[in-house]
């Protein structure tokens, strides 16, 4: 009797609770999971007499059809080009910041730079693109510039070779002051008797930040990478599509995937092939990520990401 | 305090200042060009300090301002909507995942956190959206999509996960129903949870252009930051006629490289003004949200 009553409350329990994740749990299927389910639109014509559930399979002929393209090469070049230097310098710039941060005796300055530094994340990559429309636009401060020092009628929209180091340095810019608050907050939460310990014992400020600082802060830091890592098949749509402002010259160091994948639908309506190539950024990064989590996994099982 | 002691102290802060001056910057060039002098950019180029001081640019664009009031509208809309009812259903799903005790613990994580790893991509998504649920020129286009965001979810849930079992414990001895609890005892614990979450949340809504980029072509629901990126290339999709210059003005001149950045300013601002409140949640919200899911 009272065991059937405990299993009854028991169901009235988890019933509850499960009607209160109930919203979230319908949201999420209804817009990550049946997309899911319309990954098959990739192994098919889509014509729009027969609809997308009868339109004829033709197997892998639309993936075949995007890497025989000279576009496969390139947009999945700039993607990972991209995405590797802003993982690699972003990070390790932040974990310079995060440490610096923390020298900082100054109470006043650093709520001063935690706020600062937050602004960019505040920003839309619109307001972004017109803030760098404000530099490298014909009337821009740094063209203008450039012009004065001799070089006439400079136009930074036609130069491609200096995009990949504005597309990086933005990309990296925006993402900075964010990403050394969270490594610094990772720092806040070491327990201050590792420091006083060390002090004790001697040690220099270098040792300090090599043997304490860092390894305390690496599983954090191994969990920022592998998010990162799992997403390096995509990119900020925004930085790629509205700081270029969408000039074709430049598509050859400004097109990733997102973009590549958005102009095919909305520009050759190719509905199929566009959905290829986005099953295929879906997969890499998927493939990616269990692959980098099980390297972590293996060279120190705290680190791993699940 | 001895001179070796102070410079390393002043090296550091003359790093961080380099680095607070470029996040400030792009938003200074911006401001003193929108009260700029039009015909002296043209000449002279844009510069971080305003030439001439005026407010045309700002004149001109709230002159007739019905597309501005009506993205305006929309994007208000949208992110206090929006934002409410995501806020309720992500802190629902997020309290039922930091309870240790919930039967489908494992399993719902894996749920949620399966979405963050593994897409359906951009073309069933947008199929399902404007051919199936046909919400294509809605509002609803522009709110639903991120009602309950998985990386948002990990991070209250995080929160959460710091109230003591045994208030929850005690609750349900004097009989409280899991709803009760959630809605008396959990809400208010988790205030600062939901003060971060929350900013994120606005955050998200009010700088939203993706969803309006591809869902909206109804002039009436074009949210702020699309009709700023319209914007971008043609300033004419600020005012639809062209005789919408204010009296006094010379008509010759449109500002139109001032009037753009005032528009950046009109749409920067808003989340300017909001953020100094909420600054002090969002780094204690960072700091609990920094652990793993």
């Amino acid at each position: 009797m009272a065991a059937t009553k405990k299993k009854s409350r028991q169901f009235r329990k988890s019933f509850q609770l499960t009607m209160l994740a109930l919203p979230a749990i319908i949201v999420i299927f209804i817009f990550s999971y049946i997309p899911m389910a319309g990954v098959f639109i990739a192994f098919k014509n889509i014509n729009y007499e027969q609809g997308i559930f009868h339109s004829p399979w033709i197997g892998f002929d639309n993936f075949k059809f995007f890497f025989t393209s000279n576009d496969a090469w390139l947009v999945v070049r700039n993607t990972l080009g991209y995405n590797i230097v802003s993982i690699v310098v972003g990070t390790l710039l932040a974990i310079i910041f995060a440490i610096l941060l923390n020298e900082i005796i100054s109470r006043k300055a650093l709520k001063v730079y935690q706020t600062v530094f937050f602004f960019p994340y505040f920003f839309s990559w619109v307001i972004i693109a017109y803030m760098a429309y404000s530099f490298i636009g014909p009337y821009g401060i740094l063209t203008r510039f450039i012009e004065d020092l001799g070089f006439t009628s400079f136009d930074f929209y036609t130069e491609t070779w200096i995009w990949p180091f504005l597309l990086s340095f933005i990309n990296i810019w925006k993402g900075l002051g964010y990403i050394s608050i969270i490594f610094y907050a990772g720092i806040l939460g070491i327990s201050q008797e590792y420091f006083e310990a060390a002090a004790i014992d001697g040690a220099s400020k270098y040792q300090i930040i090599r043997k304490i600082t860092i390894p305390l802060i690496m599983p954090l830091i191994t969990i920022m990478t592998l998010l990162s890592v799992g997403k390096i098949f995509y990119s900020d749509f925004g930085l790629f599509f509205f700081v270029p402002r969408e000039v074709g010259q430049l598509y050859p160091v400004t097109q990733v995937i997102d973009t590549y994948v958005y102009r095919m639908l909305r520009q050759s309506g190719d509905i199929g092939m566009s959905s290829a190539v986005g099953l295929f950024q879906s997969l890499m990064g998927f493939i990616i990520v269990l692959i980098s989590n099980y390297l972590v996994k293996k060279v120190n099982d705290d680190n791993k990401l699940f | 305090m001895s001179f070796r002691r102070t410079l390393p102290q002043i090296l550091i802060h003359l790093l961080l200042i380099l680095f607070g001056i470029s996040c400030i910057i792009p938003l200074i060039s911006i401001i003193s060009i929108s009260l700029s002098d039009e015909n002296s950019i043209i000449q002279n180029g844009y510069s971080f300090v305003p030439q001439g001081f005026n407010f045309s640019s700002y004149a001109y664009v709230l002159y007739k301002p019905l597309q501005l009031l009506s993205a305006l509208k929309t994007s208000l809309i949208v992110s206090i909507v929006g934002t409410l009812i995501s806020l309720i259903i992500t802190a629902g799903i997020a309290y039922v995942l930091s309870r240790e005790d919930y039967k489908y613990k494992s399993s719902l994580s894996f749920y949620v956190f399966f979405t963050m790893l593994f897409n359906g991509g951009l073309v069933p998504t947008y199929m399902l959206i404007s051919k199936y649920l046909h919400l294509k020129n809605t509002i609803w286009v522009l709110i639903l999509p991120y009602l309950a965001i998985p990386w948002f979810i990990l991070l209250l849930r995080s929160f959460m996960q710091k109230i003591p079992h045994s208030i929850i414990e005690s609750c349900m001895i004097d009989g409280a129903s899991e709803l009760r609890i959630f809605f008396k005892i959990i809400l208010p614990l988790a205030k600062p949870g939901l003060a971060t979450i929350g900013l994120f949340i606005v955050l998200q809504y009010w700088n939203d252009w993706w969803l309006s980029l591809l869902y909206i072509e109804k002039e009436s629901l074009v949210p702020l930051q699309y009709m700023l990126y319209r914007m971008i290339n043609n300033i004419e999709f600020l005012t639809s006629s062209t005789n919408a210059m204010p009296p006094g003005m010379n008509t010759s001149i449109i500002p139109a490289e001032t009037a753009r950045m005032a528009m950046a300013i009109l749409a920067a601002g808003p989340m300017l003004v909001v953020f100094p409140f909420f600054q002090k949640y969002f780094v204690k919200g960072l700091t609990v949200g920094a652990v793993k899911g």
